[in-house]
């Protein structure tokens, strides 16, 4: 039996750090509401000014005469994350499937860690070597192969990198969902005579399509709001996107102007905009990819 | 007497450097049900899989020694084991269906071996469900969720797939040891029917259940076959000192 104070005072330590860590939660999401908040209230200024269908759909930018279309960048941004997504998809898939059903035990612990190496790498270091790379690999190769002339400084060598860029997420998270799979159902399978590549189509793909659908969702979060890599090789021009043509993205909108912010209160203003936009297209995202796997595993009764 | 169908010789079996079979020379007659039983760790899960080359999508696992289908040892090089499981059929321990409906559970097998149209595979998956004693409980929810079945319909719906791709030989490992004794007795009934046209071999840990369904008996112990005989010759009269132990229960 325990002597009735130290007990008591357990029981008060246990309550206060309880208490404690609860305040701290709550803490961190008021700071996204108030983050939210902060963004919307900044962007009054222009939104009091212009509309919201104006602002998106118009192409003109030049805060100077106090024009804020955000058409050119808005689609530079789908379109880098597109090229981004149609590489990184398949790719990052069949290297988990690889990984997961393939690769022999040491294969797949030395290939896993590395790949948890590469999530932590940061995004500048990737947007070094993307100019040391895809630019030039953009400028003289597959330019000159389709018959354009460009610099490399382009919206296709965003997209390549911002690819790169996912496949740590992309490939961990589905090579997570695959393996989240009872060794069960793939005896099933193959006792069946099924071989290794129908019983990733047929039966994995199906049960750990929920996980593998939110990593994509989450992969094009990441891309989607990517800065600093595509900042360096994008270009830096605000006209519609082309594919080989220097080009912008939101993110790469707000560092490149981010100097000039101060000046002028409008562009500050269409600038905290971009970020809001930014703030809530992501956030959907992650949303849905949650909402999605927890929606399919409850109708597939996985 | 018997025809022999399954014949193992000197097989020995290791994972990593630890040897888990252990010279394994048996001989399982056609037609007949066949259970292993022992303590375990024994290796009776491990020698069941030799049966249908399960073992070899373990990483580190190493087989010496022969299995012969009738004349033709499937451990020969060259042999494919994808072709050799398309005749054997293995139901598991635990059910596990597929997250899919009932009827592509059934259906899986005969698709992957190439079976498309639909009045064949209606016909298949009609057969098994009825062969597996599962027929007049699931006719009228052929397209909702296995998921969705009981622990012992599903363990029958397991029955009913290996039983779709038509195999020579089933194997079954524990396919009773979760489920309730109402359950248990309809598998047990069915293994009774299946021996007519299937030959199967069961691993089980109910001696009750080894003595009243099977034909013969292997009894393991520590990688070892100690005695393999008629289950009633087992049973009543074993040759073996450690097989009277562990069937008598006194075992240390
Ligand atoms: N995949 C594996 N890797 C390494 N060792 C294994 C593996 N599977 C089984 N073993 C070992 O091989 C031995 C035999 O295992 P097996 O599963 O065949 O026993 P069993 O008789 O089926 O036991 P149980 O009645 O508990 O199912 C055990 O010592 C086990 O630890
Ligand atoms: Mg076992």
């Amino acid at each position: 039996m325990m002597p009735r104070d130290a007990a008591g005072l357990r029981m008060r330590k246990e309550a206060v750090s309880s208490r404690g860590m609860q305040a701290l939660a709550l803490g961190i999401s008021v700071l996204f509401l108030v983050m939210l908040l902060l963004l919307l209230a900044k962007s009054r200024p222009l939104l009091s000014g212009y509309s919201l269908t104006e602002v998106l759909l118009s192409s003109h930018w030049d805060p100077a005469r106090g024009q804020f279309g955000f058409a050119p960048v808005i689609l530079g941004t789908f379109y880098v994350t597109f090229i981004a997504m149609l590489i990184a998809v398949p790719v990052s898939l069949l290297c988990a499937v690889y990984l997961s059903e393939y690769a022999p035990g040491r294969v797949r612990r030395m290939f896993s860690s590395f790949i948890g190496v590469l999530a932590g790498i940061p995004s500048v270091v990737f947007g070094i070597c993307a100019l040391l790379v895809f630019v030039p690999l953009v400028a003289d190769y597959i330019g000159p192969w389709v018959g354009v002339e460009t610099t490399g400084l382009c919206i296709l060598t965003a997209g390549l990198i911002l690819a790169v860029m996912v496949f740590p997420i992309a490939i961990s998270l589905s090579y997570e969902s695959l393996q989240a799979l009872p060794i069960e159902l793939r005896e099933a399978s193959l006792s069946m005579g099924a071989t290794r590549w129908e019983t990733t189509r047929k039966v994995l793909f199906k049960a750990a399509g929920p996980g593998m659908l939110s990593a994509i969702l989450l992969g094009f979060g990441r891309a989607f709001g990517e800065t600093m890599a595509v900042a360096m090789v994008v270009g830096g021009k605000n006209q519609m996107p082309s594919l080989f043509a220097a080009g912008q993205t939101l993110p790469s909108l707000i560092v490149s102007s981010v100097g000039e912010m101060m000046s002028l209160p409008l562009e500050q203003s269409a600038l905290v905009f971009v970020a809001l936009f930014l703030f809530v297209v992501v956030t959907v995202f992650n949303l849905l990819a949650r909402w999605v796997e927890k929606r399919l595993q409850a109708r597939w009764k996985i | 007497m018997k025809d022999i169908l399954i014949r193992t010789e000197n097989l020995n079996l290791w994972y990593g450097d630890k040897q888990a079979l252990i010279d394994i020379t048996m001989e399982v007659p056609g037609n007949m049900i066949t259970a292993l039983i022992g303590p375990s760790g024994c290796g009776k899960s491990t020698l069941l899989r030799c049966f249908n080359r399960m073992n070899d999508i373990i990483d580190d696992c190493r087989i010496e020694g022969s299995v012969f289908f009738g004349e033709r040892n499937i451990y020969e090089q060259g042999i494919d084991p994808v072709e050799i499981r398309k005749n054997v059929g293995m139901v598991f321990q635990k059910p596990n269906p597929f997250p899919k409906s009932v009827y592509d559970n059934v259906a899986y097998g005969p698709r992957v071996q190439g079976i498309e149209a639909k009045k064949n595979l209606d016909r298949i998956v009609e057969q098994s469900l009825h062969d597996a004693a599962l027929w007049d409980e699931v006719s009228d929810r052929l397209q909702e969720s296995a998921m969705g079945l009981s622990g012992g319909q599903q363990q029958r719906l397991c029955i009913a797939r290996a039983l779709a791709i038509q195999p020579e030989v089933i194997l079954m490992d524990e396919p009773c040891s979760s489920l309730d004794p109402i359950a248990t007795a309809k598998i047990e009934d069915l293994m009774g029917e299946l021996k007519k046209n299937y030959t199967v071999i069961i691993v089980t840990h109910n001696m009750q259940q080894a003595a009243r369904v099977s034909d013969y008996t292997g009894f393991m112990y520590l990688g070892k076959l100690i005695e393999f005989g008629e289950t009633k010759q087992i049973f009543e009269s074993p040759q073996e000192q450690l097989t009277e132990n562990y069937i008598t229960g006194r075992f240390g």
